[in-house]
């Protein structure tokens, strides 16, 4: 087998590790590909270097490929997302005094209800909340969340964009009260005694698609060879990362000066789903806070994207069944099928599902059996339907 | 009302941004503000309402001027980065240089086409000293090395340095490989032995 180079940008955050993983576990090599890693410092550096063919492909925010399909977020050529990466891993925080009163209003780590109206209550004035990126699914879990709580998001809550890396510093500027950002950047913030985590975003939506591999179309539809083989590296790699037996060496990887440059012990905490979330020490387990593998979750279902394709052209006040249908087709469940089909990897039947709908583990049909899925309900138990979209 | 463009440049180094303005200047007749601080960068700029806005690839901020690309109303402008597609080689020049240029307002882009020139000059010129800056490093230090390896060599053999470095040399060009390379596995072993 010749070994093909590939280019792939990524963002210095814990949920790089997929490709991180992918070349410094050799899961790259056994499939014939030599990576080349190169680290951006921003969502719009990746993106561009991506468009203008800079990096083969990239570590992605799951709404960025579909922003653009639906005309948001600048020209240039389309991307697709040809697998998910990773599933949840974002957390909220606040600055000291306003996590404080969030407690008193009586916020729950668990309970995104019972924290969204503490925060509601707790706010003086208009909240200011932090996301990395216009197009992320932490601006969509917030807008989600809080307009289902009563607070009209985007018109009553002041969204702002801070890159990950200056979170911390934007909390103690108060620039803004409140972030949802990528582990591990809510503890850096802990860590800096200027802020305490409020809620894990698995418990706004319990399976949320957060990363996905994204390469231009073009170039997915002409390289089927590296492209095949990019995605079951990357799939090789999730698997690896999900037995907890990893998480210590991947921590180690990760913490190095060329990928995170951070302490393997923080970056652990998302790894492990016990995340410290006061300066006092106070430690809570999420289940699933930040997943790679189970319960097909770099399957990329049409559904997740016709979600999200459903809440971007709301909140921009684009035609809705036009932008659903766009998003869909953003999301190649027919290349992750051909590329891991015979991999050992289980893919189940359908490529769309009820989003929201499975409220324990499930056991649905698969290509070879039966596969089970994990619980993906929203915290106000909605549902989407997609053929109730149509 | 005035015709000249407005241009706000992103940079939190003073004497780089100050260079990026002179060329501005140079290129021509620009209403030119320089924003260092990056806290609120979006508000300030926004305050601003500039045509152009020029920042450093690398600049982890630069996710904040995603807002105001969405701010000003999706579709209705042709917001772009850099320049429109069609402008693919001065868009690729613009990325190996380090600049991007957010088009706030929809704008020719024979326009920005000497603004980008003029920033992209200055950035290659900060990239060129620094190069060179590193290559100037990395000779001292080789120069050094050699020095002790000549001086190890003259005590223990007993010869001169002319005859020391002659030695040097010949060696790296049987091995084929650089003196530095010789001396420093020179003194190295030396150190071991020590």
């Amino acid at each position: 087998m010749n070994t093909l180079h590939l280019s792939v940008g990524f963002i210095p955050l814990v949920d790089a590790a997929p490709l991180i993983v992918a070349h410094e576990m050799g899961f790259a090599e056994s499939e014939g590909l030599s990576l080349d890693l190169v680290r951006a410092p921003s969502w719009s550096t990746v993106r561009d270097m991506l468009a203008f063919g800079r990096v083969e492909a990239a570590h992605m925010l799951a709404p960025v490929p579909i922003a653009r399909a639906i005309g948001l977020g600048g020209g240039g050529p389309s991307f697709d997302a040809v697998s998910v990466l990773s599933v949840n891993g974002t957390v909220i925080g606040a600055n000291l005094d306003l996590a404080a009163r969030v407690r008193d209003n009586g916020g729950d780590f668990a309970d995104a209800a019972a924290t969204g109206r503490a925060l509601i209550a707790a706010s003086q004035g208009r909240l200011r909340i932090g996301v990395p990126f216009p197009f992320s699914m932490h601006a969509e879990l917030l807008y989600y969340w809080l307009s289902a709580l009563g607070l009209p998001a985007p018109q009553e809550v002041d969204i702002r964009t801070v890159p990950p890396p200056l979170m911390a510093e934007a909390i103690r500027a108060g620039d803004i009260d409140a972030f949802c950002v990528g582990e591990p950047w809510g503890s850096i913030a802990v860590e800096g005694g200027v802020g305490e985590l409020l809620l894990p975003g698995a418990a706004i939506w319990q399976f949320a698609p957060e990363k996905v591999l994204a390469v231009r179309s073009d170039w997915a539809a002409e390289e089927v060879v590296p492209r095949d083989r990019l995605i079951r590296a990357v799939w090789r790699a999730g698997r690896w990362l999900a037995d907890p037996s990893s998480h210590t060496t991947a921590a180690e990887i990760l913490s190095r000066p060329e990928y995170l440059n951070l302490p393997a012990e923080v970056i652990d905490r998302a790894l492990c789903g016990r995340l410290t979330v006061t300066g006092r020490g106070e430690v809570r387990e999420v289940a699933r806070f930040m997943e790679f593998h189970e319960g097909a979750a770099t399957f990329p279902w049409r559904s997740q994207a016709a979600w999200i394709g459903r809440q971007l052209s709301a909140r921009m006040g684009l035609d809705r069944a036009e932008a659903v249908d766009a998003a869909r087709g953003v999301f190649r469940t027919d290349y992750y099928r051909q590329a891991l089909r015979g991999a050992s990897a289980d893919l189940p039947g359908a490529s769309e599902k009820v989003e929201g709908s499975l409220s324990a583990p499930t056991a649905v049909g698969s290509e070879s059996g039966q596969l089970v899925l994990l619980p993906d309900t929203f915290f106000d138990r909605r549902i989407f339907d997609l053929d109730a979209q149509k | 009302m005035t015709n000249r463009l407005s241009i706000v440049v992103v940079e939190e180094d003073k004497s780089r941004s100050d260079l990026i303005v002179d060329s501005l200047r140079a290129a021509g007749d620009f209403d030119i503000v320089v924003i260092s601080e990056r806290t609120s960068l979006a508000r300030r700029i926004s305050e601003r309402g500039p045509d152009i806005v020029l920042i450093d690839i690398s600049n982890p901020s630069r996710d904040m001027l995603e807002e105001l690309t969405i701010a000003s109303g999706p579709l209705e402008r042709p917001v772009a980065m850099f320049v429109d597609r069609s402008e693919n080689s001065l868009t690729r020049a613009a990325i190996e240089a380090g600049v991007s240029a957010y088009v706030v307002d929809g704008l020719q882009a024979d326009r920005l086409k000497p603004i980008l020139d003029a920033a992209m000059t200055r950035f290659q010129m900060f990239r060129r000293m620094r190069t060179e800056l590193e290559a100037t490093k990395r000779a001292l230090e080789e120069r050094k090395v050699i020095d002790r390896a000549k001086g190890l060599l003259m005590k223990a053999k007993g010869i001169s340095e002319e005859e020391a470095y002659a030695l040097l040399r010949r060696t790296a060009m049987d091995q084929n490989r650089k003196v530095a390379q010789v001396a420093e596995a020179l003194v190295t072993t030396a150190g071991l032995l020590s």
